[in-house]
């Protein structure tokens, strides 16, 4: 029996850095470095040159001089003696606020459009393709336009709506008497919070915590102990009646405050600008239309042996909606739906196009015309919109991975 | 047994009976009108109510389109044709259609050059997106680039003559070195290349201009070897949108698969390159990447050199749908059976040879669906180069022509056409990839 002996050990070669497939990767990776390093230092040295011959330099100082210039819609208060940082601020609050109310018009769009287009009603269905259809094979920015130009012309305007010197009635009138669409924005009633409203809010979103405890809780009891505990009703009493209460005990904390005419223009109530209005909308419609076609997938990819299943033991469509297909369908929705509400977010930087005071108009815009801080605004214009996508993303790898199929 | 049916039984048939038509309501039209148009109250009402929204929608776009009004000179005199009865003034697309295809500053007798290259086009993608055309047809597809750059921007054909011969000198260099390794082909070729347009630089050097066509700007092969060049700010209209589109959408192709294979590379450096890069291009904006384009981009390239805003805004769209592109193409690497990749290992081929012959063709057949998404994606979104001033067919309705005297105030029609037009592009292309999906799948089963 002879024994079996180690291969004799190759000493190192310079050769086995190309020839070698162990060592080849450390080559191929000391080039890639070396390129990038080259790379990097020759911009380098070209910025160095191009901001020394133009008198430049790299400074963050001009965030904090006073910016002099007026955003038309404030989240927070500003003036325009107040500093590019925080006219920046109040852009990222206006991106992230139509962002937000964009997200959840859009999913509305796109769930109801996603269902519909799978409808019998072969009227609907065509109309919810035509809707997808349109609207996923034209630019963002041409939408945003037409409909910026509508809000702007079809709309009537705030003249219509003065009271006239005659004493007569004026042309238009408030629907309602708490709404105006005019062609300088839509006027709605504005919540005013008097001196313990706070309470009341944190109430209300308490209550919205204890309704799906209580979800949480009928579900266990189902499962564990197989007994159905009433749901819609107690859900509902909980959403509302700690919240009147609260209002009530605490003396009617928060009021409304209604647009009302004034002489020349709307007193009171909050204003949302026409670009705002525009904005808004078109995200919304643009991405339901891609939305929809998510859901539309989703809602596929269930077979149809799982509700035949679940009808064969004995559940009612309700709950086969609920405990059946949701929760296959949702694993194949969630997360294409997530990087709509990023591409929402993305996109929402359109609203340079239509005078919407966003990040990108404020700091991207007028801050970097007035300063001439190119490359930082842009920078610091980045960052932020990575800041956030990055958040997102790992906030849904993280459930992604909670939802993943367990397989063996 | 028949007698004692014969007592307890009255009547028995002896023939069968002829089969009667299904009762009215339950063939034809009206079947199909209650199973899928009135089957219950709930979609009674939506029935109605789509009824309802496309009466409405034809009763709003036929009066505007029936009273149409072509062949005026301006607004006011459209007004006076139309007299308010909601017709269209489609006189401005009449008018001002070369503004939207060319836009406003390309030569008006060149028009040609720009609708030739838009014409072989369609002949040069044809044998890519049609798998059982003549491969031969290829050849014309690595000539058109070069071509189209001729007819578009003009100038002397030596130029892009010089640009393919780099091409096909690092063509044959690849295949004569190739055998040796993929990374020595790969860089003897990238040499072979540099070294041919070095040595050919002088045949475009103004002073060859002078000997090959003379003082005498009419010479007599003038028309076919030179053609008045076109700067790139005169780029425009829909011209521009095109131009953007299909250069980067091609140069961003190669470029992503490279991101994809580094991304998914065992090589940590190579890799943490590609996922930094891929990353931060999808967490930005596209406006954002423009505004480099636009006001940073300048400060890296070396003092005094001037690069065209139309080139840096394609370096950044290109960079932009090239992240993209590698995502999708991750997800057909990713789909591929890992047995695919062992199989490829255990018949001795190299990284190269497996990528190349093994695992590229699979995953890029899984991959077109979503790389024609993220391409008629980019072609939507070469609308925001208007954003930075340049003058595409969205920035020439806003600027010039709506900004007119003349056609202040036509709204609907120009942003119609510019609608249509992007829809008959986007609808086209996804419909093919809908097409060729189909046909994958069968391949499949």
């Amino acid at each position: 029996m002879t024994i079996a002996t180690d291969p004799p050990k190759a000493s190192f070669r310079l050769s086995m850095l190309i020839n070698a497939t162990r060592y080849r990767s450390y080559t191929f990776q000391a080039i890639a470095l070396l390129a990038l390093i080259v790379v990097f230092s020759i911009l380098g040295n070209n910025l160095a040159q191009n901001l020394a011959a133009a008198g430049l330099n790299i400074s963050y100082e001009f965030l904090g001089d006073p910016a002099g210039y007026d955003i038309n819609q404030q989240p927070i208060p500003y003036n325009s003696q107040d500093t590019h940082m925080r006219a920046s601020v109040v852009g990222a609050l206006n991106t992230l606020i139509v962002a937000f109310l964009a997200c959840l018009t859009a999913t509305v769009f796109g769930v109801i459009a996603g269902v519909l287009r799978l409808s019998n009603n072969w009227i609907i269905s065509k109309l919810m393709s035509l809707y997808v259809e349109i609207f996923r094979n034209i630019p963002v920015l041409i939408w945003l336009i037409i409909i910026f130009t509508v809000t702007a012309n079809v709309f009537a305007p705030i003249a219509e709506f003065r009271l006239p010197r005659d004493g007569s009635d004026p042309e238009r009138t408030l629907i309602f008497g708490v709404m105006a669409f005019t062609n300088q924005g839509v006027f709605i009633p504005k919540l005013v919070f008097g001196d313990n409203g706070a309470l009341v809010i944190y109430t209300f979103l308490a209550s919205i915590l204890g309704v799906f405890g209580l979800r949480r809780y009928a579900r266990n009891k189902l499962f564990n102990e197989g007994k159905t505990v009433p749901v819609l009703l107690p859900a509902l009493a909980i959403l509302i009646v700690p919240t009147v209460l609260m209002y009530f005990v605490l003396g009617r904390p928060v009021g409304v405050d209604l647009p009302e005419m004034g002489r020349f223009r709307f007193e009171g109530g909050l204003q949302l600008r026409t670009s705002f209005i525009a904005l808004w909308f078109a995200l919304s419609i643009y991405t339901g239309a891609f939305i929809a076609e998510n859901v539309r997938a989703g809602i596929l990819a269930i077979s149809k042996g799982q509700s035949e299943a679940a009808a064969a033991l004995g559940l009612r469509s309700g709950r086969i909606m609920n405990l059946v297909i949701l929760p296959q369908a949702l694993r194949v929705i969630i997360p294409p739906l997530i990087s709509q509400y990023l591409n929402i977010t993305k996109n929402s930087s359109l609203a340079i196009a239509v005078g919407y005071m966003d990040l990108t108009g404020t700091l991207g815009g007028i801050t970097l015309n007035q300063t001439g801080r190119a490359i930082e605004s842009v920078l610091l214009l980045m960052l932020f919109y990575l800041t956030f996508s990055l958040t997102i993303s790992a906030l849904m790898n993280v459930y992604n991975n909670s939802i993943k199929l367990k397989e063996r | 047994m028949s007698d004692t049916h014969a007592q307890t039984v009255a009547f028995v048939r002896h023939t069968e009976i002829p089969p009667a038509p299904p009762p009215a309501g339950q063939a034809g039209a009206v079947k199909w009108m209650r199973e899928n148009l009135f089957s219950g109250p709930f979609n009674t009402v939506m029935t109605l109510l789509g009824v309802y929204i496309i009466y409405s929608l034809i009763v709003g776009i036929f009066p505007w389109i029936a009273n149409s009004v072509w062949g005026v000179d301006n607004i006011r005199a459209c007004r006076e044709v139309t007299q308010g009865n909601g017709g269209a003034c489609f006189a401005v697309i009449e008018q001002r259609w070369q503004q939207l295809l060319f836009g406003f500053e390309y030569p008006s007798t060149e028009y040609w050059r720009p609708t030739t290259a838009f014409v072989l086009l369609f002949v040069a993608v044809a044998p890519v997106l049609f798998l059982n055309l003549p491969r031969a047809l290829l050849i014309f597809t690595g000539i058109y680039p070069f071509l189209a750059y001729w007819l578009i921007w003009g100038g002397i054909i030596l130029i892009p003559i010089t640009a393919a011969l780099g091409f096909i000198v690092g063509y044959f260099a690849f295949k004569r070195l190739e055998h040796n390794s993929f990374a020595i082909g790969l860089f003897g070729a990238v040499a072979a290349a540099v070294l041919t347009w070095w040595l050919t630089d002088f045949l475009i050097q103004p002073a060859t201009r002078g000997v090959l066509f003379g003082t005498d700007p009419d010479g007599m092969l003038r028309g076919l070897l030179y053609q008045p060049e076109v700067a790139s700010r005169n780029m425009g209209g829909f011209m521009l949108n095109m131009i953007l589109g299909t250069v980067c959408v091609s140069l961003s192709l190669p470029i992503g698969i490279a991101l994809a294979l580094g991304r998914q590379s065992h090589m940590p450096i190579i890799k943490w390159i590609c996922v930094i890069f891929i990353e931060f291009i999808r967490g930005v904006p596209l406006i954002t990447l423009l505004f480099v384009a636009n006001v940073v981009l300048a400060y890296f390239f070396p003092p005094e050199t001037t690069i065209d805003l139309i080139l840096r805004v394609i370096i950044m769209i290109t960079m932009f749908s090239s992240a993209y592109i590698a995502e999708v193409i991750r997800g057909g690497l990713a789909a591929l059976p890992r047995g695919q990749y062992e199989a490829a290992d255990s018949l001795g081929l190299d990284y190269a040879q497996a990528t190349r012959l093994i695992i590229m063709p699979q995953a890029l057949k899984i991959s077109i669906p979503g790389s024609v998404n993220v391409a008629v994606g980019l072609f939507k979104d070469t609308t925001l180069v208007s954003v930075i001033s340049m003058f595409d067919l969205v920035g020439m309705i806003r600027g010039p022509i709506l900004s007119s005297t003349d056609w202040a105030g036509v709204y609907w029609e120009l942003w119609a056409f510019a609608a249509a037009l992007f829809f008959v592009v986007c609808y086209g292309i996804s419909q093919y990839s809908q097409w060729l999906e189909r046909k994958l799948q069968t391949g499949h089963r």
